[in-house]
C-alpha cells in the first residue's frame, strides 16, 4: 500500500516536472537565446490554461464555452492564445532595451489576473471551469496518471527536438548573435525587431503550452491556481540554476528545482500551523537567495551553453576547404 | 455631475494618489537613470519601509509621523546594503542580470515582511477620520500632509541635485559615467548616495500609501507598475518628470473609474506605459531610453 501511494507521489511529481519543463523550454527561447526578459510567465501560463480549458469544456452555467473541442484543438489554440498576447507586447517593447519588456510583461500578468477575477461571465470569475475533459481521464486513477505522464513526457520530448532543431538552424544563431552584440547583428542586416518578435511569440506559445497540460491535469482553472509572482520565479530560478542557453540545462533545472521545493514544502508541512505559515515565506526567501547566490557564483548554470562553434556546419566546411586547398 | 464632486472624489484622491506614486517614481528614475537599470524591488523596498514605520509605531508607541524619518533611516541603510551584498557584484556584467537579481530582491524583501509581520492587514493609527471642508474641498489632514510632503522632499532633491557638489556629480554620472569617472567623481561613492537617496524615497512613499490606506505585505509590489509607468512617461533620468508623471498616473487611475470598471484601474498604469513606449518613449519631459 505504502509503495502503491509512493508511486503515485512521484507520477504526480514527474507530471508537474514535465509541465514547468514546457515552462522552462519556453523561457529558454526567450531568455536563454534570444536575451528577452519576461518576468510575466505566469500569465502566458494562465491564457494557456484558460483558452484549451474554455474550448474543451462542457457547457456550464457560470463561464463562456460549451465548444467541447477536441483536446487537441485546445492545446493548439492554447499556443495560439498565449501567441497573440505575446504580438502587441512584444511589438512595443522589443525596441528598447529588455527593462521595459521585463516591466511591461510583469503588467500583462497582472492584466490578465485582473480579467480572469473580474470578467466571470469567461472565466467563471473565481469558481473558475471545471469539469475539463483529461486524455486518458477513463481509466483507474494510476493508469491515467501514468498514461498522462507518458502524454507530458512525450510532448515536452517534441518541444525539446523542436527547439533544438530550430536553435541549430541559421534562425538559432542569428539570435544568439543578436543577444551576444546587438551592433554587429544590425550591422549584417538583421532585423532585429522582428526576429526577437519571433523568438518572444515561439516562447510564450510554448508557455501557454505547458498551461494548457496545467488545466487538463487538474481538470479545473481557477485564478487562485496561479501565484503570479512564485510561479514566474520558479521557472526562472530553474532555468538559471539549470544553465540558460541550454536545453538540457534548462530540464535539469526543473527537476532540481521542482524537488527542492517540494521537499521543503514536506518539511514546512510537519511544522506546527504558526511556525508552517511563516515557513513558507522563509522559503521564498530562500529560493530568492539561492538566485542571488547562482548570479553571483555560477551565472552560467549547471550545464553552461556550449560555446565555440567547433561543430557547427560551417566550420566544417570552411575546414574542408582549407584542407582542400592544401 | 458637478464639479464639486468629481474635484473631491476623483481629482484629489488622484493627486494623493500621485503624490505617493510621485515619489517612488523619483527614486525609479534615479536608480534608472544613474545606475542604469530597472529597479523590480523598488516596490518592495516601499513595503518594508511602511512596515518599519509600522514597527517603530506599535514598539514605542510614537506617533507614525516620528516612525517615518526612522523608516527612512532604515530603508536608506537597507538600499546600501542590498547595493553591497547583491548588486555590486553583478556591476561587470550586462545590466539585465541585475534586473533579474532585483526581482529575486523583492521576493526577499516581501518574505522578510511576511515573516516579521504575518500577512494580515495593518493600519498606523485605528478609528476613521473624517474629511475637513476647505471652501467646498473636502480633504483630510493626512491627504494635505501626503501632499505637502511630497513637494518639498522633491524640492530639496531638486535643489540637491542642482546647487551640491555631490548633486551635480550625480547628474554627471548620469549623464556619462565613463566621463564623470574622467573628471574625478568617485562611482562608487555617488552610487552608494544614490542608493541612500533611493532607499529614503521608497520609504517615504510606502509610509504614505501606508497612512493614506492600509499596510498589505503586497501593497508595494502592486505600486510598481504605476511608478515604472510614471517615472518613462515623465522621462527616465529627469525628477521633475517624475513627479508630473506619478501624478498623472495617480489622477488618471482614479478618475478612470467613470469610464471603465473599477476592477481595471489598475490597468490604467499599463495602458499609459505602453501608449507612452508606443509614441514618445523619452518620455513628457525629454529624458533618456535606455
Amino acid at each position: 500500500m505504502e509503495l502503491i501511494g509512493l508511486l503515485n507521489y512521484a507520477v504526480f511529481m514527474a507530471i508537474f516536472i514535465g509541465i514547468y519543463s514546457l515552462l522552462a523550454l519556453g523561457l529558454n527561447i526567450q531568455w536563454g537565446f534570444s536575451g528577452l526578459f519576461n518576468a510575466g510567465i505566469a500569465g502566458f501560463f494562465a491564457v494557456g490554461a484558460y483558452s484549451s480549458a474554455l474550448l474543451t469544456a462542457p457547457e456550464s452555467a457560470v463561464h463562456l464555452g460549451g465548444y467541447q473541442l477536441p483536446v487537441v484543438v485546445g492545446w493548439i489554440g492554447a499556443m495560439i492564445a498565449a501567441g497573440a498576447i505575446a504580438w502587441p507586447i512584444g511589438k512595443v517593447c522589443l525596441r528598447f532595451r529588455s527593462d521595459y519588456l521585463a516591466i511591461a510583461t510583469i503588467g500583462v500578468a497582472e492584466i490578465i489576473r485582473l480579467v480572469v477575477k473580474s470578467e466571470g461571465w469567461m472565466t467563471g470569475g473565481a469558481r473558475g471551469v471545471n469539469k475539463i475533459p483529461r486524455p486518458f481521464g477513463d481509466l483507474s486513477y494510476l493508469y491515467s496518471q501514468l498514461a498522462y505522464l507518458a502524454l507530458v513526457f512525450a510532448i515536452v520530448l517534441v518541444v525539446y527536438w523542436a527547439i533544438e532543431r530550430q536553435i541549430s538552424a541559421p534562425w538559432g544563431r542569428m539570435m544568439r548573435g543578436i543577444r551576444d552584440n546587438e551592433d554587429a547583428a544590425t550591422a549584417m542586416g538583421k532585423d532585429i525587431k522582428a526576429r526577437r518578435l519571433e523568438a518572444f511569440i515561439f516562447g510564450a506559445a510554448v508557455m501557454g503550452l505547458g498551461g494548457a497540460l496545467f488545466a487538463h491535469f487538474n481538470r479545473s482553472i481557477t485564478p487562485e491556481a496561479i501565484d503570479p509572482m512564485i510561479a514566474t520565479f520558479l521557472i526562472w530560478i530553474m532555468l538559471i540554476l539549470g544553465g540558460s542557453g541550454n536545453n538540457r540545462g534548462a530540464l535539469l533545472g526543473v527537476a532540481v528545482v521542482w524537488i527542492i521545493w517540494s521537499a521543503s514544502e514536506f518539511v514546512t508541512d510537519q511544522l506546527p500551523t504558526e511556525y508552517a505559515i511563516k515557513a513558507k515565506y522563509m522559503r521564498v526567501f530562500i529560493i530568492g537567495l539561492l538566485l542571488q547566490l547562482v548570479l553571483r557564483f555560477r551565472p552560467e548554470g549547471i550545464l553552461p551553453e556550449p560555446q565555440g562553434t567547433a561543430g557547427s556546419p560551417e566550420v566544417k566546411t570552411f575546414q574542408k576547404q582549407e584542407s582542400a586547398a592544401k | 455631475m458637478p464639479f464639486m464632486e468629481f474635484v473631491n472624489f476623483y481629482l484629489m484622491p488622484g493627486i494623493v494618489l500621485g503624490s505617493i506614486y510621485a515619489l517612488g517614481a523619483v527614486g525609479i528614475t534615479l536608480v534608472f537613470g544613474i545606475l542604469r537599470f530597472a529597479h523590480l524591488a523598488h516596490g518592495d523596498l516601499a513595503t518594508l519601509g511602511a512596515f518599519a514605520a509600522l514597527g517603530v509605531v506599535t514598539i514605542f508607541g510614537v506617533s507614525p509621523w516620528v516612525a517615518l524619518p526612522v523608516a527612512m533611516v532604515v530603508c536608506a541603510f537597507m538600499a546600501i546594503g542590498i547595493d553591497k551584498l547583491f548588486y555590486d557584484y553583478l556591476s561587470e556584467r550586462p545590466k539585465i542580470i541585475v534586473v533579474m537579481s532585483s526581482l529575486g530582491i523583492a521576493l526577499m524583501l516581501r518574505a522578510v515582511v511576511q515573516v516579521v509581520w504575518g500577512v494580515d492587514t495593518e493600519t498606523y493609527t485605528r478609528g476613521i477620520v473624517r474629511p475637513d471642508d476647505y471652501w467646498g474641498i473636502r480633504i483630510r489632514d493626512r491627504e494635505i500632509y501626503t501632499i505637502i510632503a511630497m513637494f518639498v522632499i522633491v524640492g530639496v532633491l531638486w535643489a540637491f541635485l542642482q546647487k551640491t557638489k555631490w548633486g551635480k556629480a550625480m547628474r554627471a554620472m548620469s549623464d556619462n559615467p565613463d566621463l564623470a569617472l574622467l573628471s574625478g567623481v568617485d562611482n562608487r561613492k555617488i552610487t552608494m548616495l544614490t542608493w541612500g537617496i533611493v532607499g529614503i524615497l521608497c520609504a517615504a512613499s510606502g509610509f504614505f500609501l501606508g497612512i493614506n490606506t492600509e499596510l498589505k505585505p503586497l501593497m508595494g509590489w502592486t505600486m510598481l507598475l504605476p511608478m515604472f509607468a510614471a517615472a518613462i512617461l515623465g522621462g527616465v533620468g529627469r525628477v521633475e518628470g517624475a513627479v508630473i508623471g506619478g501624478l498623472i498616473v495617480g489622477i488618471a487611475e482614479e478618475t478612470s473609474v467613470l469610464f471603465i470598471p473599477g476592477e481595471y484601474k489598475a490597468a490604467m498604469a499599463f495602458a499609459i506605459l505602453l501608449l507612452i513606449l508606443l509614441v514618445r518613449p523619452t518620455g513628457l519631459l525629454k529624458g533618456k531610453v535606455l
